[in-house]
């Protein structure tokens, strides 16, 4: 009787089935066409995961790993950026030494004070969101268009869609926006230079570089009253350190070729101070009166049509209107620009089908027992994400130092030391961590860090893993996470 | 052929469809949202039930956006140090959307999930509408 030994056949080291091969000579080629395909394969799967800024669909630019947030074209930025140092350089060096000695050494105090406030205000204008309004989802915008078709026809591209609701009383029309593909909230405005719908939309400021909206309108203002402060005060002592020197019969000309630094500041002062202080008495008003740039350009609220039209959005008390401008609660970006992409959406494979349901199911798996890992490979991901990307390059003048790494790399153990369950033990003391860990990263990243609002994740892709976790930090890492398990 | 699982059954239930619940503009641009109860949803749950959560959901969201003395306070302060507070501490409107989060993930767990539903946190879509995805009913016919 013949022996028949049966062996177990181990499914993982059958070779995969390749096409017929080509004869003798054709074999090498035909393994490293294996090889490569193993490898395309393989590079496919642990794919570096995409923050959402990096496929933002609007017309922005995003330094330091979205953090930071600019209008493609930046417009005068730097000539105001260079305007002011310039002037508050040679400020500091011609004329206050002078005005300390014959006068009181609270001058350069003082200059120093509003100098800080004027670049901190305009830094945080240019860079902060202006309160983008994200684009609807293929799903919403499917929804809007039944709805709207319910009550037309389809056969042409009806007119410009307009839906009208009543606000206190007052009839607003609110426009259809054909890029964003959502009706606009009142007051809001589509910037074409940016190509994004703002909130609460004033203007687009060129000097800044930036939209001025509802989230960065305090800061604009801000700005523009300590830059009048500034500018006053740096032409009141130019003029008195010039009037000092000229002292004593020695003439205006003697003063000025003396300090001729003075000189410059005084054209620039001159030139500067009526437009700067008109720009923040005009905006004094809008802000007494709760109206936008744009609103009072239109006149939607003058009665100009000869309706009986008033401003809805008024509390009719000027205190209360620049409480309600300036102090209110700051509203929270809600574009959010460092959290991950679903893994599907990053991937862009041809298996993506499969992925859809499969995520749903593992996010919570792969998160519990792979957490830390995931985390520790987000964490060397991270730097490689900064600088592999051209816009991560900070081109500004402002340093921001790949804080991204070691932030990343602190973070993981508190937070998911334990796997799932410390996950939702982290929510009851999450509002005690993000302040804790924000403090690692420099100044402009923690400022931009906390703007992002909490959830990371486009909720469709895992739908029974609704992230309503703590901190954007520990879901941007969880989000990291998805790639490499695929 | 009486017990074929496929895999699709032992996985997540497919998305049948999506409501979308708008904001609310008739008080201003505060963050409200429409407490109409959607027909698509009549036959999965309570009217009650529904209004209940979108309105605990404006309330939250009122609290947010409260002008009151602390907010006047904190952006008092904010002004004073140039904004650069808004660095070291969370905003008052940042706390209330975590209560809002909680809350969300709370429902779900407690009445939708069990409905077959899922109810999406609007800041995940620009506080714009309040998406209630309905899954397909898979307890009914799944032998076939």
């Amino acid at each position: 009787m013949k022996n028949c030994e049966y062996q177990q056949i181990d499914p993982q080291a059958l070779p995969t089935p390749t096409p017929t091969p080509p004869p003798h000579q054709g074999n090498d080629i035909d393994e490293e066409e294996k090889k490569k395909k193993k490898k395309k394969k393989e590079e496919k799967e642990p794919k570096r995961p995409k923050r959402k800024w990096e496929v933002f669909p609007g017309k922005n630019r995003f330094y330091c790993d979205g953090r930071i947030i600019v209008a493609r074209q930046s417009g005068v930025l730097p000539l105001t950026l260079g305007l002011i140092l310039v002037t508050s350089g040679l400020f500091f060096i011609f004329d206050c030494p002078f005005l300390v000695k014959h006068l009181t050494s609270c001058i350069p105090v003082i200059g120093g004070v509003l100098f800080v406030f004027v670049v901190i205000t305009l830094l945080q204008t240019s860079f902060t969101d202006p309160g983008i309004l994200p684009r609807a989802t293929p799903d919403e915008a499917a929804d809007i268009e039944k709805q709207i078709d319910n009550t037309g026809n389809t056969s042409y591209r009806p007119p410009p869609r307009t839906k009208e609701v009543l606000i206190n009383q007052q009839v607003v029309k609110l426009k259809y926006c054909f890029t964003c593909k959502m009706f606009r909230p009142p007051r809001t405005s589509h910037c074409s230079l940016c190509d994004n719908c703002v909130e609460r939309f004033d203007h687009h400021c060129p000097w800044v570089g930036n939209c001025v909206g509802k989230r960065n309108y305090r800061f604009f203002y801000t700005f523009i009253v300590s830059l009048s402060f500034l500018t006053a005060f740096i032409f009141g002592c130019v003029t008195t350190h010039l009037a000092l020197r000229a002292q004593g019969g020695k003439g205006l000309v003697f003063a000025l070729q003396e300090s001729p630094g003075s000189a410059v500041e005084l054209v620039i002062c001159f030139f500067s101070v009526w437009s700067i202080l008109g720009l923040s008495g005009f905006h004094t008003y809008l802000v007494a009166s709760n109206l936008t740039t744009n609103e009072d350009i239109k006149g939607s609220w003058s009665g100009k049509s000869g309706e009986d039209v008033t401003n809805p959005y008024s509390h009719r008390n000027i205190f209360i209107n620049c409480c309600s401008v300036l102090c209110a609660p700051m509203p929270p970006s809600l574009i959010d620009r460092r959290g991950f992409l679903p893994a599907d959406e990053s991937a862009q494979t041809g298996g993506t089908d499969i992925e859809l349901p499969t995520l749903a199911a593992k996010s919570e798996i792969n998160v519990c027992t792979q957490g830390t890992k995931g985390l520790l490979e987000s964490a060397a991901l991270s730097p490689l994400l900064s600088t592999s990307c051209p816009q991560g390059k900070p081109q500004t003048a402002h340093p921001c130092p790949d804080s991204s790494s070691p932030a990343a790399n602190s973070d993981p153990s508190p937070e998911l030391s334990t796997g799932c369950g410390a996950h939702h033990t982290a929510s009851s003391h999450g509002d005690a961590s993000p302040p804790r860990h924000t403090k690692t990263r420099s100044k402009k990243c923690k400022r931009a860090a906390l703007h992002i609002p909490n959830p990371a994740f486009d909720v469709p892709v895992s739908p029974t893993s609704p992230d309503t976790g703590p901190g954007s930090k520990a879901r941007g890492h969880k989000g990291a996470s998805f790639a490499p398990l695929h | 052929m009486a017990e074929t699982h496929s895999l699709q059954d032992l996985q997540q239930p497919a998305v049948s469809s999506k409501v979308f619940i708008q904001r609310d503009y008739s008080s201003g641009t505060i963050c409200r949202f429409q407490t109409k109860f959607p027909s698509e949803l009549e036959s999965r749950l309570d009217k009650q039930q529904f209004e209940e959560t979108i309105q605990t959901l404006n309330n939250l969201y009122a609290e947010a956006e409260k002008l009151g003395g602390k907010s006047y306070l904190e952006g008092c302060l904010a002004c004073l140090t140039a904004y650069t507070i808004f660095l070291c501490m969370e905003t008052h409107y940042e706390k209330v959307l975590k209560k809002i989060a909680r809350y969300i993930k709370d429902q779900n767990e407690k009445i939708y999930a069990p409905r077959g539903l899922l109810l999406t946190d609007p800041i995940e879509r620009g506080l714009r509408v309040v998406e209630v995805t309905i899954f397909e009913d898979r307890s009914i016919g799944s032998g076939r």
